[in-house]
C-alpha cells in the first residue's frame, strides 16, 4: 500500500482530496486555540499579557524542528530507497522550517523587549533555533545552487544527515556555553511547571500548528511534483525536436579501414 | 591500503609545496584577521589579553575557508579524482588521505603560528600555550567539517561563497569549546581538561562523519 | 576478463543520450565507438568506468572474481588527471601506488613512451602531445584488462599514434580489451565498431 501511495501520481490524487480537509481541521484548531489563548487563558503574574506570544512561539519552535526531522527521514529515503517522492518531501520542507524557524526567532525577541528589556539575549533555546535557521539556509541555498533536480536531491539529502548529527552537538554546546556566560538567571520558558489552564491551549496552538504545517507541506510538495514535470516536459519537447542518438548499430568490422 | 593512503598524502603535500598551496595565503589571512580587530576596538591591551583566545580562534575558523573549496574541485576538474575511484582503495581512504594532507598544510601551520600571533593581542605565557593547544586539537575538526562542504560543492562553479554559508554553522561546536578550553586556562570556573577533552571528542566524530560524508558526496558527484 | 553491456540507457539532466545498448566484448577483442560530436561517444565511457550513472540496463564484468569494474580498468580521456606541478615520472609513480598491480616502472614505461628525456620536467610544461604520451604511459604502469580511451590519438603525431596502436596490439594478444572513442582509424586490428548514429527522423514534426 505504501509503495502505492507514495507514487507521485497517485500521490497528487490523494493530497487534492486531503488537503482541503487538513486545511479545514487546522482553520478550525486554530480557531479554538487562538480563542483559548486569548479569552481563557490567564495572564502570567510576573509577565502580564505578553505571555501569550508563547502560543505562537512554541509551536513554531516545534514546527521548525518537525520539520528538520521530516527532513532527515526524507534524506534517508533519498540516499537508501532513491525514492522521487523522498526529494520532493525533503525539497518541499526546507522553506517551510525555515519559515517556521524564523516566526520563532522573531516572536522570541518580540517577547524578549518586554522580559527581558532587549529584542535578543543570547540565550540558549533561542541561540540554537537560530544557528537551525543558519542551517535551514545553507540548505536552501544548496538546492538553489545545483540546477539537475536528482544530483541536487542528493547532495542537500548528504548535508541534512550532517547537518542532523550536528544538531544534538550544537544544542550540547549552546547549552554549555550559555551557562558558562550567563548564570541561571534568566527565566525559563515554558518548562515543566506550566499551569494545565496555559498547558491546554498550547496543546491545541500545537496541534492546529502541525496540522498547518503538514497541509502547506503537502501543497508545496504537488507544486514540486508539477514543477519537475513542466521540466520534464521541456526536456521532451527538445527531444522530440532534436531526437538525439537513439539507434546503435554494433557490428563486427573487417580489417579497419 | 596504506600505500594509497601514503602516495596521496606524499602527492598533496608535495603539490601544496611546489604550487604554494593555500597554507600560506590562510597563514596571512590568519594574521589579518588578529591585526585587524585591535582597530575595530581601539588599541586597549587589557581588553585584547582578554579577548585574545577568543580573536585566535574566530581568525582560526575564517582561514580554515581559504583554499577549502579548492581541496575536491581542483581534482575533479583535472581527472585526478576519477582516477582516485578507479583505485582498489575505497573512497574514504582516499577523502581522508586529502584532508589530512590539508590539515598538515593549513591547519598545523595555524596552531604553530598562533604563538607568534597571540603576541599582537597581548596574551602571556600560559595563555598562549593554551591557545595553541587547543587549536592543535580543534582545527582537525574545522578541517573535516569543512571537507563535507568541500565535498559537496566540488562540481558546483564558485562554490566558495556557499561553502562557507554550508559549513560555518557546523563549526559552531567546535568554536564553543576551542574558546571555552583557552579560556578555561586563564583562569575560571571550570577546569581547563574538560573543554579540551570535549573538543578532541569533536575532532574524532567530525573525522569519522566527515570522512564518511564526504565520501558519499564525491561518489555521487553524478 | 569480459564486458557485458546489456540494454544501457543514459540520460544527463533528465535529456535522452541513446537507450537500448547491448553489446559484449570478450578478452583480445577491441571496440571502436563512432559518431557524431555529442553522439554519447563520452557518455558511454563515463558509464563504462562507472562514473556516470545509467538509466537503465546493467554492466558487468565476468572473470575478474571480486573486483569490481573501476577496479579493472584504466581510463585516458580528456581530463588526463595528470598534475601540471609535479614531473611525468612522479605522476605515473603516484598513479601506479594508487592503481596497485604495478608493471613497468615509470621509467620504463615514459621510455617505451618515447619520452624518457622529459621524465624529470613538471608536466605543465610539456606540450599537448607529450602530456598525452605521460598519461598514454599510465596504462603501462599498472596492470589492468580494460583500457578506455576517449580519443586517444587527439594531439598524437604519425608516429606516436602507430606508438599507441602497437600498445594496444601488444595488450590485446595478452587477452586484454580495448573501448576506444574514436574520429579517425586508431589502426585496431579487426575492432569491432560500434556507430551511435542520428535517429531516424521520427514521424515528420510539425
Amino acid at each position: 500500500m505504501w509503495t502505492r501511495l507514495a507514487n507521485p501520481g497517485h500521490f497528487l490524487r490523494w493530497s487534492v482530496a486531503l488537503t482541503p480537509w487538513l486545511a479545514g481541521a487546522a482553520a478550525l484548531t486554530g480557531a479554538l486555540g487562538l480563542y483559548l489563548a486569548w479569552f481563557v487563558a490567564p495572564p502570567d503574574y510576573q509577565q502580564g499579557e505578553t505571555v501569550r506570544i508563547m502560543f505562537i512561539h512554541v509551536p513554531a519552535a516545534w514546527l521548525g524542528v518537525f520539520f528538520y526531522g521530516s527532513m532527515v527521514l526524507s534524506a534517508i529515503g533519498t540516499l537508501v530507497w532513491r525514492h522521487p517522492l523522498a526529494d520532493v518531501a525533503q525539497r518541499a520542507a526546507a522553506p517551510i522550517g525555515a519559515a517556521f524557524t524564523l516566526i520563532c526567532l522573531v516572536t522570541g525577541a518580540l517577547w524578549g523587549k518586554p522580559m527581558w528589556g532587549t529584542y535578543w539575549v543570547w540565550d540558549a533555546r533561542l541561540t540554537s533555533m537560530l544557528v537551525l535557521f543558519l542551517i535551514y539556509c545553507g540548505i536552501i541555498a544548496l538546492w538553489r545552487t545545483v540546477e539537475e533536480p536528482n544530483r541536487a536531491a542528493r547532495t542537500v539529502a548528504i548535508l541534512t544527515l550532517v547537518g542532523a548529527v550536528n544538531l544534538p552537538i550544537i544544542k550540547f554546546s549552546v547549552n554549555w556555553w550559555s551557562t558558562l556566560h550567563q548564570p541561571a538567571s534568566i527565566l525559563r520558558m515554558g518548562g515543566p511547571t506550566i499551569d494545565p489552564t496555559m498547558l491546554y491551549p498550547l496543546i491545541v496552538m500545537i496541534v492546529a500548528g502541525t496540522l498547518t504545517g503538514i497541509a502547506l507541506h503537502l501543497y508545496a510538495m504537488r507544486t514540486e511534483i508539477l514543477r519537475r514535470r513542466v521540466r520534464t516536459l521541456t526536456i521532451r519537447e527538445a527531444e522530440r525536436l532534436d531526437p538525439g542518438a537513439s539507434v546503435m548499430v554494433a557490428y563486427p568490422a573487417g580489417p579497419s579501414a | 591500503m596504506i600505500r594509497v593512503f601514503a602516495a596521496l598524502v606524499a602527492r598533496d603535500l608535495r603539490l601544496a609545496g611546489r604550487v604554494g598551496g593555500s597554507g600560506a595565503l590562510s597563514l596571512v589571512f590568519f594574521l589579518m584577521i588578529v591585526a585587524l580587530v585591535p582597530f575595530a576596538l581601539g588599541p586597549d591591551l587589557n581588553l585584547l589579553s582578554r579577548i585574545g583566545p577568543a580573536i585566535l580562534w574566530l581568525a582560526a575558523v575564517l582561514a580554515t575557508l581559504i583554499g577549502l573549496d579548492r581541496l575536491f574541485q581542483a581534482d575533479d576538474e583535472d581527472g585526478s579524482l576519477e582516477l582516485m575511484t578507479a583505485s582498489p582503495a575505497p573512497l574514504e581512504i582516499v577523502v581522508l588521505a586529502k584532508v589530512c594532507a590539508h590539515w598538515l598544510t593549513t591547519g598545523l601551520p595555524l596552531a604553530l603560528a598562533s604563538p607568534l600571533f597571540g603576541l599582537l593581542v597581548a596574551l602571556d605565557g600560559p595563555a598562549t600555550a593554551a591557545t595553541a593547544l587547543t587549536l592543535l586539537v580543534g582545527t582537525p575538526a574545522l578541517t573535516f567539517v569543512g571537507a563535507v562542504g568541500a565535498a559537496l560543492t566540488a562540481s558546483i562553479r564558485r562554490g566558495g561563497l556557499i561553502l562557507a554559508v554550508l559549513v560555518l554553522p557546523l563549526m559552531i561546536p567546535t568554536l564553543i569549546f576551542g574558546v571555552s578550553a583557552a579560556q578555561a586556562a586563564l583562569g575560571g570556573t571550570i577546569p581547563f581538561a574538560t573543554p579540551l577533552t570535549i573538543l578532541s571528542g569533536l575532532s574524532l566524530i567530525a573525522a569519522v562523519v566527515g570522512t564518511l560524508a564526504a565520501a558519499a558526496a564525491l561518489r555521487w558527484g553524478e | 576478463m569480459r564486458l557485458i553491456v546489456d540494454n544501457l540507457a543514459v540520460r544527463r539532466s533528465g535529456r535522452r543520450v541513446f537507450a537500448g545498448l547491448s553489446f559484449a566484448l570478450g578478452a583480445g577483442e577491441a571496440l571502436a565507438v563512432t559518431g557524431r560530436n555529442g553522439a554519447g561517444k563520452s557518455s558511454l565511457l563515463a558509464v563504462l568506468a562507472g562514473r556516470l550513472r545509467p538509466a537503465a540496463g546493467r554492466v558487468a564484468a565476468e572473470g575478474v572474481g571480486e573486483a569490481s569494474i573501476p577496479e579493472c580498468l584504466h581510463v585516458v580521456g580528456h581530463r588526463d588527471g595528470l598534475k601540471g606541478a609535479l614531473t611525468a615520472e612522479e605522476n605515473l609513480a603516484f598513479a601506479q601506488a594508487l592503481l596497485g598491480a604495478p608493471r613497468l616502472a615509470p621509467k620504463a614505461a615514459l621510455e617505451r613512451l618515447g619520452l624518457a628525456h622529459a621524465r624529470a620536467l613538471p608536466v605543465a610544461y610539456l606540450s599537448a602531445g607529450q602530456r598525452r604520451r605521460v598519461a598514454l604511459a599510465r596504462l603501462l604502469v599498472s596492470a589492468r584488462p580494460l583500457w578506455l580511451l576517449d580519443e586517444p590519438t587527439a594531439a598524437l603525431d604519425a608516429a606516436s599514434q602507430d606508438l599507441l596502436a602497437g600498445l594496444m596490439d601488444e595488450h590485446r594478444a595478452g587477452g586484454g580489451l580495448v573501448v576506444a572513442a574514436t574520429h579517425q582509424s586508431l589502426g585496431l586490428a579487426d575492432a569491432r565498431e560500434l556507430r551511435i548514429g542520428a535517429a531516424p527522423q521520427p514521424e515528420a514534426a510539425p
